[in-house]
């Protein structure tokens, strides 16, 4: 390596600036594209949801029509070619936590704060680019998915429309669902400050709480069932809303709720604790 | 220009920082000396808002750390433990920093060959050596080309021609008037780089005073003398501030007076002197002896009974 022997450091940079929100913002989009775990997680989302658009409705095809009638009578054309959201969250989730731990790993939260010494503008800048990098990916993603599955099961005649009621909505909703999955995973990591700790707790609401409900009495696990956060999320992504479920925008607003209750106290304890 | 004002921080039971109070000024080096474990790096979280203080307040050029709108053009920092993604390469690390405060991409480039860093700015930083991470530390912390440098054990790491490097641009950055105070517990880098110490043992302030001061005031100089005719040089010698004792080799260390002193004594005395040395105390001596109490693990130490127990000082973790 060679050696520089520095008599000076002459400022090219000419008055200071001011730290902003938007320079925050820029200063995280760097981030966010300077990493490969960004690249490989989103990488993985596409290649799920895409994958099982084809998977699923080739299989749903060359085993129709069902022996069971009553599978027939609930088949949702929608929801069949977008199962690749439920592993696609996997990856947007851990991205999400990683985003904010994999700094408190390696040490560069100190230097981040460092640079905004009030913190807060990290953490909305880190979900603003998460939410809106994971929003233009997937809603191609799940568009591009919708129409491969259709077009797979056109050949017995069981496609659904985007203009058919409710499935735009659904479609769109399930690239909304992920974004939100998202947003809590950087919640979580932000809280939690720690990866394991962060992954474990967002699937442990969101896969391991149902499970746990369903061992409760049905007079107690029926009412809870519907406002747990994966159901609430999941609403928006159903064509015919479940009467047991909640509507599609109020699941939704809740799944949001849920994740603003956790960016919230996020922010809460990066302003009063120790870098 | 850093002013820590009763600045304390407790972690627990632990007094990790105690009562600490001075003043960092510009245009001179500054060392902050201390043993491991001695509160050096809490200090300077403190000092960048990282740790919120227990109690007192650190003022970095006039203002609390965080109410400053642009903190990369008043303090560059340098954090002990590497403070850098391993999974960004050194120019996207930078570059980012730099973005927060409106920073230009000329600027990042400019850092990145003043710090020598050019042949492996686009590599990931996880495969750095330590001092490359080191150079890339010093790089983030000249981004905002700052009034105050902060830099915590900076030549951790380095090879002998970095550390000659860091300690050029360590004093050139203090003759361009700015504020650079510079951890490290290797007393012997500080002597040839700080002009002015500040020295705390397990969250104290020792000293605060110039480095020529801080020697000769924790030092006891002796001169070596060695004669034809000790006893009587000796008895020439002895005085109420003067000692005199008896060394191997014929030799006589005295204490006290200085080297022209003796000369002239042994010379009126018709004495013949066969050696005058001053022993000059080193600042790793001086500091040893300084923080001997204040020392938060000791290592055991062979003695003639064999390995003595640890030291007491450290016992209340």
């Amino acid at each position: 390596m060679s050696t520089v022997t520095a008599t000076s450091t002459r400022p090219s940079a000419a008055a200071p600036k001011k730290v902003t929100q938007a320079r925050v913002l820029l200063s995280e989009w760097t981030k966010i594209r300077s990493l490969r775990s960004t690249v490989f997680s989103l990488l993985a989302a596409v290649v799920f949801i895409v994958g099982l658009s084809i998977l699923v409705p080739s299989v749903t095809v060359s085993h129709w029509p069902p022996r069971d009638l009553r599978e027939a009578a609930g088949f949702d054309p929608t929801t069949r070619t977008l199962s690749g959201i439920f592993l696609a969250q996997l990856a947007i989730g851990v991205l999400g936590v990683l985003l904010i731990t994999g700094e408190y790993a390696t040490g560069m939260i100190r230097a981040t704060f460092a640079a905004v010494p009030s913190r807060l503008p990290v953490l909305w800048a880190k979900a603003a680019v998460f939410a809106t990098v994971t929003l233009v990916l997937m809603v191609p993603t799940v568009l591009g998915a919708f129409l491969i599955g259709q077009s797979i099961l056109k050949s017995k005649h069981l496609q659904a429309n985007l203009s058919d009621p409710g499935v735009l909505r659904a479609v769109i909703g399930a690239a909304l669902f992920l974004t939100v999955v998202g947003l809590l995973g950087i919640g979580l990591g932000a809280l939690l400050r720690n990866t394991a700790a962060g992954i474990s707790t967002l699937f442990g609401l969101l896969f391991v709480l149902p499970i746990i409900v369903r061992f409760l009495p049905s007079s107690w696990s029926d009412p809870i069932n519907k406002y747990l956060p994966s159901n609430a999320g999941e609403a928006i992504t159903r064509v015919h809303t479940d009467p047991a479920a909640l509507a599609p925008w109020t699941g939704f607003g809740l799944f949001c709720a849920y994740a603003l209750v956790v960016l919230v106290a996020a922010a809460i304890s990066l302003r009063r604790r120790d870098a | 220009m850093i002013e820590a004002l009763g600045l304390t921080k407790i972690y627990g039971r632990k007094k990790a920082v105690d009562d600490l109070t001075f003043t960092v000024q510009p245009g001179v080096v500054t060392g902050f000396l201390g043993p491991n474990g001695a509160g050096k790096s809490t200090t300077m979280r403190m000092i960048l808002g990282l740790d919120a203080p227990t109690a007192g307040t650190v003022r970095v050029n006039g203002k609390l750390y965080r109410e400053h709108s642009a903190p990369l053009h008043e303090v560059g920092a340098l954090l002990e433990a590497r403070s850098i993604h391993t999974g960004r390469s050194a120019f996207n690390h930078l570059l980012a920093l730099a973005q927060t405060g409106g920073i230009s991409r000329a600027r990042v480039e400019e850092v990145i060959d003043l710090v020598g860093l050019r042949e492996v700015a686009r590599k990931r930083a996880g495969g750095f050596s330590l001092g490359m991470g080191q150079r890339l530390g010093i790089a983030s912390a000249l981004l905002g080309d700052p009034h105050t440098l902060i830099l915590d054990e900076p030549v951790n790491g380095l090879d002998p021609d970095g550390i000659r490097w860091i300690r050029n641009l360590l004093k050139s950055l203090a003759a361009e008037g700015r504020t650079v105070f510079v951890s490290s517990h290797m007393m012997s880098e500080m002597a040839q780089t700080a002009q002015h110490l500040i020295v705390i043992g397990r969250g104290r302030l020792i000293a605060d005073t110039s480095m020529e001061e801080f020697i000769a005031s924790s030092s006891h100089n002796l001169v070596r003398v060695r004669t034809t005719d000790p006893d009587n040089l000796a008895a020439v010698l002895r005085g109420p501030d003067v000692s005199v004792v008896t060394a191997a080799g014929d030799a006589l260390e005295v204490s006290g007076l200085s080297t022209d002193q003796i000369g002239i004594a042994a010379g009126r005395a018709g004495i013949t002197l066969l050696e005058l040395s001053a022993q000059k105390t080193s600042l790793e001596e001086a500091f040893m002896e300084l923080t001997k109490d204040d020392v938060e693990f000791h290592g055991a130490t062979m003695t003639n009974e064999g390995v003595s127990p640890l030291e007491t000082a450290g016992a209340d973790r």
